[in-house]
């Protein structure tokens, strides 16, 4: 394998890590939105929400990124395979953190909400200055644990043909026939990508175990 | 900023509940309470487990709604919106068994965040004031330290002062000292005997029979969540009218 090939494999790893990031942060905001929701005590709303996790958790991801790439062809809107693969790991990705964050959020002593609304903070201001920054804490272990996922649930795009790294993989394998090299240095690069994310997650983890009191 | 506010004609009593009835489901957790208290009074309430003395406090500043009857804060309904609520709770302190101190928050920002965000001080106004309050419960010192570095008694000072920071017109005490060791309650206790030296309007959920006879003005006795018996201590601890009062006070007495 030449020169040539290993920087088209990492052009892959660089759409790889664009999506991982866009699904990210465009999933985290959704998902935020998603936990509110479910949170709310407005009885319609977590229904629904609840609906909406149920069905992203219940069904495979390469099916939801079939749906919207293929499905949303068929009723008309057009998208490319980028803009395809980044609207389904997004709605996935919230469907996950939002479910994530719910549990953080109820997780947080009902005490707090109390103390805050006895002290006349209102719903915004009681959610941003008091329950999430200690759900976020909470929560922390299982988003990392999360991205984790998410980055390499991005090689299901390579289905609906979108170039990321394992994508770029495959075709330079078929160029040189050489499967176990091209496949074990995209194994490498996934590695480099996931492990470190996952020491963090177990160091947050032991980190709030002994500072939990 | 136009907010309801609560009139202070001091001629008018702080807080009155007429008839109040509150159920979760199908138990009937407060029964046709009435009490009016008046500005400066203290008010201790005591009663059995379950009796409904916390979720009856809880109504006052609408930690729990209330299906019966009618709650004037300061000669303000009460009611079920938002507005009237947030009015109510900017002039009603509240300090828990719990203290429910906010975690990842030194005690001077737990004292800040509310008059900062709910008053709409600046930050150096609510920093001048919380440093202030913190002295007065002694514990100005302690001010960086986040709550999990400071003892019980402690963090329960420093939940009264953020209760005060909000220069709220009443106090309601859920049970402060039950969550403590026996050598802070006196710590506590002190602070809130100074409190109502001041003339602060207390309303405690306490069976600290001590604090009562020497704080209360009248002593309130619940049971099954009715008002069984109210009296001034001194009539209360000695003749007792009810045999629900005498029993209890038999079991509380006798345990110290």
């Amino acid at each position: 394998m030449g020169r040539d090939e290993f920087l088209f494999l990492l052009i892959g790893l660089k759409w790889t890590v664009a999506l991982s990031i866009v699904a990210f942060i465009c999933g985290g905001i959704a998902g935020l939105a998603v936990a509110l929701a479910r949170t709310s005590g407005i009885a319609a709303l977590e229904r629904i929400t609840a609906a909406y996790i149920a069905v992203f958790q219940g069904t495979p991801l390469l099916m939801q990124l079939f749906v919207v790439y293929y499905g949303l062809a068929l009723i008309g809107i057009r998208m490319d395979a980028w803009a395809a693969v980044s609207v389904g790991l997004t709605l996935h990705a919230s469907a996950y953190l939002g479910e994530i964050w719910r549990g953080s959020i109820e997780a947080v002593p009902r005490g707090q909400t109390e103390a805050a609304k006895a002290l006349a903070l209102r719903y915004i201001s009681r959610m941003k200055d008091v329950v999430l920054p200690q759900a976020i804490r909470i929560s922390l272990p299982a988003t990392i644990g999360f991205l984790v996922q998410l980055i390499k649930g991005t090689s299901l795009a390579s289905i609906v043909g979108f170039t990321e790294l394992t994508r770029a993989g495959n075709i330079i394998s078929n160029q040189i026939f050489q499967p176990i090299t091209v496949f074990g240095i995209v194994g490498v690069l996934y590695f480099l990508m996931c492990c470190p994310l996952t020491i963090y997650g177990a160091h947050l983890e032991r980190k709030f175990a002994t500072s939990a009191h | 900023m136009t907010q309801a506010a609560i009139r202070t004609d001091s001629s008018e009593p702080m807080i009155t509940m007429t008839g109040v009835g509150k159920w979760y489901g199908a138990f009937q957790a407060l029964h046709n309470v009435d009490i009016t208290v008046s500005r400066g009074e203290k008010i201790v309430l005591c009663g059995p487990s379950g009796s409904g003395k916390s979720t009856l406090i809880r109504c006052i500043n609408h930690l729990e709604a209330y299906q019966e009857g009618e709650i004037h804060v300061g000669g303000m309904l009460l009611g079920h919106q938002a507005k009237t609520i947030d009015a109510v709770r900017r002039e009603v302190g509240m300090v828990f068994q719990q203290f429910n101190l906010f975690p990842h928050l030194t005690v001077l920002q737990n004292c800040m965040l509310a008059p900062v965000k709910a008053l709409g001080l600046s930050k150096a106004e609510a920093e001048q004031r919380a440093r202030h309050l913190l002295e007065r419960v002694k514990i100005s010192e302690q001010a960086e330290k986040y709550p999990a570095q400071l003892s019980g008694g402690q963090q329960q000072r420093v939940a009264i002062a953020r209760a005060l920071c909000m220069r709220p017109k009443v106090m309601l005490f859920d049970e402060p000292t039950s969550a403590l060791d026996p050598e802070m309650v006196k710590e506590v206790l002190d602070t809130m005997i100074a409190l109502a030296d001041e003339g602060m309007t207390m309303i405690c959920v306490t069976h600290e029979m001590g604090f009562a006879r020497q704080v209360a003005d009248r002593v309130i006795f619940m049971a099954s969540g009715s008002i069984v018996e109210e009296a001034p201590p001194a009539e209360f601890f000695s003749n007792p009218q009810h045999e629900r009062t005498r029993k209890f006070l038999g079991e509380i007495l006798g345990r110290h």
